[in-house]
Order: C-alpha cells, then structure tokens, then sequence
C-alpha cells in the first residue's frame, strides 16, 4: 500500500523534514503554513525548527464531522496541542505518544509524521505531529 | 439627528429546539412580539437591519409581516450578526435618516458540533480533513493557557456552568431549565479537555427582534425608555488568538473582544466599573472567565476570586448572564447577540421575576465574540 502525506507543501523534502511556513517580506512575521494563492504575496516560504514547547492542549475526544474529517474509523480520540517553535511561530498539531494525563503546558517537543486515515484509493495518509522531546 | 437612540420593543421566540418551525419562522414570531411590546404595527417600521447565519435571508420576512416596501438590509456577520444589525439599526436612526426601525436575529442549526468548511473560513482543506478544525479545539485550548498563565481552576470553570443553569431556570426563553450541581458538572463526560459537557454550550434554534426609535418617538410611544448608548463591532487585531487559527504569533496581540469594548465604553461615557448587569459570551464556561477580563471588568487571573465569592451571581456585584447566556439558552448564532441585549432590557426594566438583579439596575453590557475573530458589544441605561 502506498503512503502520501494529506497535502503537498507542508513539509520540505528532507530525510528528517520540517515544516514549511512563510515569512512576512516586510515584517518577518511567520505564518504557518505557507499561504498559497493571493495569500501569498506578502511571503516566502521558510522551514520552521523541528522542536518546540506545548504551548496548549487539549484531547478531540467526539469524532469531527464527516466531511470534512477524513481520519480513520472508528474514531480514536487524540491530543492536540498549540506548539511554540521558539523565535519563529506557534503551530496547531496533533500530538502523539503522549499518556492524555501527562499532556502540560511547557512539554518539549519534536516534529514527526504519523498515519492517521485512508484515501478512497486505499492510500494511508500521513500528517505531521509533535512527539514527546528526549 | 437624534443622538439618543431607545429601545422600545423587544421579542424572543424561545430557544432550544422547534420541530416543524424554520429559522424564518421564528424570526417572524419575534418580530411580532416585538412589535406588540413596542404598541406598534409593522406599517409603522421605516426600516430593518436582520439576518441568520443558516437560516435564510431576513428580508424574505416581508412576505409574511407585510408588503409595505420598507427598506430592509441582510446582514451576515457570523456571530457578530445581531451585533451588526443593531449597530446598523442605531447608526441608521441616529444619522436622522429614519426614527422607528427594527434589528431581527434568528438561526436553526443542526444537532452537534458546528461544522465549518474550511474554504469558507479562507483555510487549506488539509485542517479540517486532519481534524484541527472544531471549535471547541479554539475554546479548549485557549482557557488551557489561560488557565495555566493566570492561576485559574477546573473549579472555577464549573462554577461559571453551574450559576448559568441557576439563571437559566428562571428565563422562560432559556433551553436549559433545570438547575446542575458543581459536582456533576465537573465529573461530567470530558468532551475537550480541559472542558466537561455541561461547561458547553450547544447550537440551537431562536430568534430576537428589538424594535428602536430616536428619543422623541420613544416618548410619544410612552413606554419606559432604555436608551442604547453604544453598539460596536470590531475584527481581529494583529497577534490575537481566533477560532480555526492554524497558527499563532508567539509575540501576543490584543483581540477583537477588547477593541470592540474599549469603543463601546468610549462611545457610551463610562467605564466597566459602572456597569450593572452584563451579558458576556459564554460559548463554554472559560470564556466568560477570558472575556470578563478583556472586557474590562477585572485584571487576567482575579476570576478565581470573583467566582469562588459569587460575585457574579443574581445577587453579586456584577451580575453575569442573568438569563443562562448561551450555555443555557444554546447558541443559534445570528439571534444570541440580541437574545444578551433583549435580557439587558428585562432587566433594565426590572421584569427579570425570579431571575431580577436586584438594586435597580441602571447600566447594561452586553458582548458577543465568534470566528474567525468579530465581536460586538453593546451598552444601554435608563
């Protein structure tokens, strides 16, 4: 079975990736991700640092509606966090390999990419996600 | 130009559930409630501002209230509708171009969680696939830092869903009638930490319509005169933290709730200190702890305080969301801006019954936030 990321231009093509964010031409401000289209004018895009610190959190604990949510069935709940990366932009992600009961604000983090659902094609998809720092 | 603008009439069709009524419907039944309570008739309406978020267009309600050509604008402003529609309504009158209009909010949503496409919100499609695209994400995650930076407790969280089902008891309109005790709040099924069920609110149905007059045809109607001194409506400013934001500056900003506020008291003249009763938006039960603070009310973290003395119950300092708000009444989101501003007026008037502040109140708040970052306040004495 085949394996592809839920979209393209998230994550730069390196063996450990990063995310791809963009920065404000003028004021340096970093968004994440990348705008596209008309949103980008203002941008250029630029990988952001794989570690970070859980800003916030919370855990999806009722399954998101169908469409747009796309995950695999039946529904596992899952952590979610805001991720500070620091100097650059705090990201929402999910979270994996954490214990929901240990889940605080400050965590260190690291970026990593996990399966979540299927394509109709039979595909997995891929999403990117921060994992308990070393 | 006539500065002073009153609201003479008020209507509520009440909210939670209505099989076999539209949004439409309802709106319909508001403003004819509000047009009874004002002891006027619709040939008397110059014009209106109304809309729904997904309910349909207010305009429509012509057909049904009476083909007398009025001018009659649409707004569609998220959960700033209401909001947006009174301020068109007030600045309308006060601009001398009509005396007698009405504001019409009204909404029926679906059973669950809102679920918002993500083109709509101008965000890629992978957010909502991933499922990083629910509000209750936003609201979770917010009151979690909130709570961490200022020292505020799940019990506080519990204690602000705990008095809105007390209030809620005693507001005919609300959808929630039945008092919940602390305990079964906080032990309820946890649906995002660090919220529980009960510290939720949910979509709903309803409809409010308020009819306005410039001053002297308030008098000539002759009916108590609640003067709505301020109404406005602002966007996010930089650096704020919106619903469905995939990312956030780590340099914090302000937000929409706080601009909005700090125009609606420079409008009006005076400060939170000197307000009576306020109706805050209560979309789960850390917001109004978050937005009694960015609205002025009191400094990030003394909430703790506040909630553990009641100060914010019927018979507190500062009464807040004396009708349940929207964790009792639920959430149909073009008509909850009205419903805060409705119940400022029952209470203004004193017709509050059980659910009266007491002291004779004489100033009213009230604020409504939503995505992706509006908010509008409104502030009203007699």
């Amino acid at each position: 079975m085949s394996t592809r990321m839920i979209a393209e231009g998230l994550l730069t093509d390196e063996d450990d990736p990063r995310l791809i964010g963009g920065r404000d031409r003028e004021t340096g401000r970093i968004v994440f991700p990348m705008p596209v289209g008309g949103d980008a004018e203002r941008f250029d895009p630029v990988p952001l640092r794989r570690d970070g610190t859980i800003w916030s959190w919370t855990v999806q604990r009722f399954a998101p509606k169908s469409p747009p949510y796309v995950g695999t069935l039946p529904f596992e709940p899952f952590a979610l966090a805001y991720v500070e990366l620091p100097g650059e932009v705090i990201v929402e992600s999910r979270l994996t390999g954490f214990v929901f009961d240990a889940l605080d604000c400050g965590l260190p983090v690291r970026l990593t990419t996990i399966p979540f659902g299927t394509a109709p094609d039979g595909a997995t998809l891929t999403t990117f996600a921060f994992e308990p720092a070393a | 130009m006539s500065d002073t603008v009153c609201i003479v009439g008020i209507g509520i069709h009440p909210f939670g559930r209505t099989d076999g009524m539209t949004g439409l419907d309802m709106g319909v039944a508001s403003v004819r409630s509000a047009l009874a309570d004002a002891g006027v008739g619709w040939e008397d309406i110059q014009f209106a501002y109304g809309g729904s978020d997904s309910a349909g267009n207010a305009d429509t309600m012509v057909a049904r209230l009476g083909l007398t050509g009025i001018q009659f604008i649409n707004v569609k402003n998220g959960c700033a509708t209401g909001g947006s529609a009174l301020f068109g309504t007030l600045a309308t009158i006060r601009s001398g171009e009509f005396d007698l209009g009405v504001a019409v909010g009204f909404d029926k949503h679906p059973r669950g969680a809102f679920d918002p496409r993500p083109a709509e919100w101008g965000l890629p499609e992978w957010v909502g696939e991933t499922g990083l695209m629910l509000t209750t994400q936003f609201f979770a995650t917010k009151i979690h830092r909130y709570m961490h930076e200022f020292g505020i407790s799940a019990t506080s969280l519990g204690r602000v869903a705990e008095k809105a089902y007390a209030n809620g008891q005693h507001a005919d309109h609300a959808w929630r009638r039945s008092p919940v005790d602390l305990e079964t709040i906080m032990t309820s099924q946890m649906v995002s930490d660090p919220l529980t069920k009960y510290m939720f609110c949910s979509p709903a149905e309803g409809a409010v319509a308020l009819v306005l007059a410039s001053e002297k045809k308030a008098r000539a109607l002759g009916g108590p005169i609640i003067r709505l001194d301020a109404a406005a409506m602002r966007t996010r400013p930089a650096g704020s933290f919106e619903v469905f934001a995939p990312s956030i500056d780590i340099v914090r900003g302000g937000s929409a709730t706080q601009n909005a506020s700090r125009a609606a008291f420079e409008a009006a003249g005076i400060g939170p200190g000197d307000i009576d009763v306020a109706q805050i938006q209560d979309t789960e039960a850390g917001a109004e702890i978050m937005y009694m603070a960015e609205n002025g009310f009191c400094a990030d973290g003394e909430q703790e305080q506040w909630l553990a003395e009641g100060r914010t119950t019927l018979g507190g300092a500062l009464p807040i969301n004396t009708d349940g708000g929207c964790l009792a009444c639920g959430e149909p989101i073009g008509a909850s801006g009205l419903r805060q501003v409705y119940e400022n007026v029952v209470q203004l008037r004193g017709d509050g019954g059980a659910r009266q502040v007491p002291g004779d109140p004489k100033t009213a708040y009230s604020h409504v936030y939503g995505a992706p970052g509006v908010s509008a306040c409104t502030i009203m004495t007699r």
